[in-house]
């Protein structure tokens, strides 16, 4: 296997079923002089995991082969939720967690006050309903928001458009 | 590689320091780490520590909700904002000891500065609850008017001279922005809710009131790096009056908190407040040097 194989394969520490290619932190992969040099960003500054893909992804690398490996951290351009890939969505939505929409570039100017939460049209992913409601914009980790579906009554994880 | 516990794979990693790695941000890459020509070594630095002591200290005082605060979800909330400032500060102590050039770290800043080498704001420092000092509508209050402040000032700083403060500054603006969504929809709901909610609010904004003017009064530093923050008041002050506006509340008169020698936070100069922070927050790295989790 490639180095960059290896490396697109290891899984997000706090989004197991994702691997950090479908999550959009590996930036890049480059092996020089029997050298693997990877690059991957954090999704917010204080993400915790930061530290967990840097091993994870030593140890994959060494126990493929590969004794010299450099992992770096990544700032600008700054992590977007719109470089999570479609399979990553595919996975996010079949593990019960909605996906994030697409945002786009950001705007450019002040950055705009929400006084209330705008409305969007998350689907429930456990039945598909678009009646859904934020119930806090902070969830278990720093990427996720809580809502709930009104016609099957669950809680479900989404990642937040960031 | 996979692993029953995430956290095994980090047992023995030359990076697992104190807090929890401080090996990779030594390998930023994509922007250019060395100290820019153009500014002044020890004006950056001492710029650095503003900014992340601003950060660190309102994120230890968001801490102290954990298990406080009135419901669970804001238990999570106010977690999850301290834990991007931590970030923020993390990485803006780590630039300010390259910028320094003496081999201090992140940890040795954060842990092993006393009282008169902090340079935050004393808005980050205030007591506003859980205990003395104020409840959830003060903390509300000072979040509301801490982040509104900041993402001025990051907006801004996305040109600054050192590129690596532009990068911590553009991304931490994302961020930002979601908790000054937080503390403004909250001030909203209490603001115009009932009696008590709202006299709570603005028992609120009157007690964070007085800390406003310093954080448009430009120290030295600031001027000759050319970021005054008085550039951006009235772009904050215009953030300010639309949430206000939308939660019945009137800004109060100000009356700036009294300076020592025409001195506050940026020059070391802190409130009784933040000896009792930094008690708390330093103790045990200072008691247990080295301690690892």
């Amino acid at each position: 296997m490639t180095a960059r194989d290896v490396a697109a394969r290891v899984r997000d520490p706090e989004l197991p079923v994702l691997t950090l290619a479908d999550l959009g932190v590996l930036r890049d992969v480059r092996v020089a002089d029997g050298r693997v040099l990877v690059t991957i960003t954090p999704t917010y500054s204080g993400c915790p995991a930061v530290a967990e893909m840097g091993a994870d992804l030593r140890a994959s690398l060494h126990a493929a082969g590969y004794a010299d490996v450099e992992v770096r951290l990544s700032l600008t351009p700054a992590w977007t939720t719109d470089w999570i890939t479609e399979e990553g969505r595919r996975k996010l939505a079949e593990a019960g967690i909605a996906p994030p929409a697409r945002i786009g570039p950001r705007p450019a100017g002040p950055v705009p006050l929400t006084l209330t939460p705008p409305e969007r049209r998350v689907a429930c992913p456990r039945c598909g309903s678009h009646h859904t409601t934020e119930l806090s914009r902070f969830g278990s980790t720093a990427c996720k928001a809580l809502r709930r579906c009104a016609d099957c009554a669950e809680p479900f994880e989404h990642v937040k458009e960031i | 590689m996979s692993f029953d516990n995430a956290y095994e794979s980090l047992i023995d990693q030359e990076d697992a320091h104190w807090a929890f790695g401080t090996g990779f941000t030594e390998s930023l890459a994509g922007v250019d780490r060395a100290v820019p020509a153009t500014a002044d070594r020890a004006d950056l630095f001492a710029y650095c520590l503003m900014l992340g002591d601003d950060a660190l200290v309102l994120s230890q005082r968001l801490a102290e909700w954990c298990s406080r605060a009135p419901e669970l979800e804001e238990d999570v909330a106010l977690a999850n904002i301290a834990l991007d400032l931590l970030g923020q500060a993390r990485l803006l102590l780590t630039r300010a000891g390259e910028v320094e050039g003496r081999g201090r770290d992140e940890d040795a800043l954060a842990y092993l500065r006393d009282e008169r080498e902090f340079r935050n704001v004393h808005l980050a420092e205030i007591e506003c609850g859980p205990l003395a000092g104020g409840d959830f509508a003060t903390t509300m209050a000072r979040l509301l008017v801490f982040s509104s402040w900041k993402i001025a000032q990051y907006q801004r700083l996305r040109a600054f001279v050192d590129p690596v403060v532009a990068a911590i500054a553009d991304k931490g603006l994302k961020e930002l922005a979601y908790h000054r969504d937080h503390a403004a929809q909250w001030v909203v709901r209490l603001g115009d809710g009932t009696d008590e909610s709202h006299a709570r609010m603005v028992a609120g904004v009157r007690r964070v009131w007085p800390y406003v003017d310093e954080l448009f009064t430009a120290d030295p530093v600031e001027q000759r790096l050319d970021v005054d923050p008085a550039a951006f008041r009235s772009e904050v002050d215009d953030v300010l009056a639309a949430v206000f506006a939308a939660a019945g509340l009137e800004r109060p008169d100000p009356v700036p908190a009294a300076r020592v020698n025409g001195r506050a936070g940026r020059a070391g100069v802190h409130t009784e407040a933040m000896g009792y922070l930094l008690a708390e927050m330093q103790h045990l790295h200072r008691s247990l040097p080295g301690a690892k989790w």
